[in-house]
């Protein structure tokens, strides 16, 4: 008789074709994974304990760094609850750029995503053609934002900047190109033996198991789940658009690449239906005034020569962020306790400078009523929650981030347990693990 | 009747506090209700809870420096969804300093298991039933709680070596 043992096996902290730091001890018999332990807290940067020690504004570049593959629906989500609490309502075209800029990040997301997994299975020219897609998608956010990651873009009340002029047209032209690199990698994956064999059936979840675990997005979609924060609570305006929430049957690997599929093309509809729609932005024609440069500007202003300014624009300058007065009152909400005034105002009037120094100065700021919200939006992994308490004063007494992919971490050893070791690379990269919002 | 009337009329003396706050109902419950609370929520056909979307913990020491009295420290909060109704919820569990502990609820949602376990590393509350209650996002050699309101910010623990 000889005796059977099952192996330890210890895999990472980093391997598992490095998404993210992560340790996996498991309990093999053979090939065969009989147990798993899933280790986390390798990228722990106290997120949470951060928040409560800034202003709320200040929280924005903390929540770039969660979903770095996503971050402008970070920025978006921690906004809408910041804003619940203060029970404000932002304008019509903030919302739809919000939207927009949501939209393209989720798109630049499932890229990644699929373009890791099926890297990760040999197919590394579809990872090339999507990481190429994805460049696409952030030379727009690049120009919108001013930057590619760690955006920073949304702001309470508003965004940052309006558009760039003629963004529409190239916003189009991107899609287009999108499209046609999703077309090829479709041709590519989707009729592929060995991609279709390694994904088929592997890693499976039954959707009461995703339920009682609290799992959320294309991972619950792909188990023929509808739910979807956007249709089932519509935020900002996505009850005016049309789309559909695609769903899978058997809740494998390969259901969950179909519906990161799918929900790319309706993200892209998305779009282009807000570019359309989105009302008319800065109206060009109702500031007629010589443009000057900023120093010169603020140098008239300590003149007191400020009777002129309501008619002046001013240039970009290294110092100054330039004209915003043109844009400003399409994507900010109206509250003065809440948005920081327009660069001319802060250079060019009293009322303007103690504003901003009112929003900006420790244990002034921006003051929510004391209480709490809860507001969910739907981020690329699934229900993105932030859950802010105020007591009232400037900095926030406790910022909660549900991150969706913890669910999904939590539940990684039912969908692993039963299968081959070799199986733990397609599943895992299915699950699209973020260490930045998982450990926070 | 919404959810949260349905709760307050079943549970009345269990509830400390009950209100709504934009648009979101919430209940503070004692701690040693919060199982039969948990129990109503998913089993009854008509609120149907079946998700529980969000667990975490809130610490009130000094709150709002000390303005605003609480009579409690911790509050565990949880959030639940209905995926049948699209409502949600919020419960929360008053905990005082002395002995912070309540209910796990691992044995009715899978994912309570690691969001409790998240809860006991971040604040130091204990949840009775726990299979396998140890530290998720610290190392295990973590000295206190780093969300507690207690813990200084700037407070350095750093990890050399293993543990021999």
């Amino acid at each position: 008789m000889t005796e059977t043992r099952s192996m330890l096996l210890n895999v990472g902290p980093s391997h598992p074709a490095t998404h993210g730091v992560i340790r996996l001890i498991m309990e093999l018999d053979g090939e065969k994974i009989k147990g798993v332990e899933v280790e986390i807290g390798y990228l722990h940067r106290a997120f949470e304990k951060m928040c409560e020690t800034v202003m709320y504004t200040q929280c924005f570049p903390y929540t770039d760094r969660l979903n770095y593959v996503s971050p402008l629906i970070n920025n978006v989500g921690f906004a809408l609850s910041v804003e619940k609490l203060l029970g404000i309502d932002i304008p019509l075209r903030a919302k739809y750029i919000r939207v927009i800029m949501s939209e393209i990040s989720r798109v630049t997301d499932h890229l990644t995503c699929i373009g890791a997994t099926a890297m990760e299975l040999g197919a590394m020219s579809v990872f090339l053609y999507m990481m190429q897609a994805r460049e696409y998608l952030y030379e727009l956010i690049e120009d919108v934002t001013g930057a590619r990651l760690t955006v920073s873009y949304v702001r309470i009340g508003g965004v940052k900047a309006d558009l760039t002029q003629g963004f529409a047209d190239k916003a189009f032209g991107k899609i287009e190109q999108v499209r046609q690199v999703l077309i090829e990698v479709d041709d590519l994956l989707t009729r592929n033996r060995i991609f279709f064999d390694r994904m088929k059936d592997v890693g499976r979840i039954s959707p009461e198991e995703a339920i009682s675990y609290g799992i959320t997005g294309p991972f619950l979609r792909s188990t023929g789940i509808a739910y979807d924060v956007r249709k089932a609570s519509p935020y900002l305006i996505y009850d005016r658009l049309d789309f559909d929430v695609p769903t899978g049957t058997t809740g494998d690997n390969l259901d969950r690449y179909f519906v990161r599929m799918a929900e790319m093309e309706q993200s892209l509809r998305m779009v282009e239906q807000c570019l359309q729609q989105i009302p008319d932005g800065p109206i060009a024609g109702d500031l007629t005034g010589c443009i000057i440069p900023a120093a010169q500007m603020v140098d008239r202003g300590k003149m007191g020569q400020t009777q002129e300014f309501i008619e002046d624009e001013v240039t970009t300058d290294p110092t100054l962020q330039g004209s915003t007065r043109k844009y400003y009152g399409a994507i900010n909400a109206m509250r003065k306790d809440v948005v920081l005034p327009a660069k001319e105002d802060t250079y060019g009037n009293i009322e303007g400078l103690m504003n901003h120094f009112k929003l900006v100065m420790y244990g002034h700021g921006l003051c929510p009523p004391a209480g709490e919200a809860y507001f969910p939006v739907e981020g690329a992994n699934g229900e993105l929650g932030f859950y802010i308490v105020s007591d009232g004063r400037d900095k926030p007494w406790r910022v909660r981030v549900r991150p969706p992919c913890f669910a999904i971490m939590a539940a990684l050893p039912k969908c692993l347990i039963g299968g081959m070791m070799a199986d733990l690379v397609p599943t895992f990269g299915s699950v699209n693990m973020i260490a930045g919002e998982l450990d926070r | 009747m919404t959810p949260a009337q349905k709760v307050q009329e079943q549970f009345a003396p269990e509830i400390l506090e009950a209100h709504v706050f934009r648009g979101d109902e919430m209940i503070t419950i004692r701690a040693s209700a919060l199982r039969a609370v948990a129990q109503f929520l998913k089993e009854t056909p008509e609120l149907d809870f079946n998700f529980l979307m969000d667990l975490t913990a809130v610490d009130y020491l000094f709150y709002a420096g000390g303005r605003i009295a609480k009579e409690w420290r911790f509050e565990v909060v949880y959030h639940f969804f209905s995926l049948k109704y699209n409502h949600r919820m919020r419960i929360k569990v008053a905990l005082d300093e002395k002995n912070p502990e309540v209910d796990s609820l691992c044995d009715l949602w899978a994912c309570a298991n690691w969001y409790e376990r998240e809860v006991w590393d971040m604040f130091g509350i204990r949840f009775k039933g726990h299979p396998n209650c140890k530290r998720i996002l610290m190392y295990e050699a973590f000295q206190g709680h780093p969300l507690r309101k207690d813990y200084p910010v700037n407070k350095r623990q750093p990890l050399i070596g293993p543990q021999i």
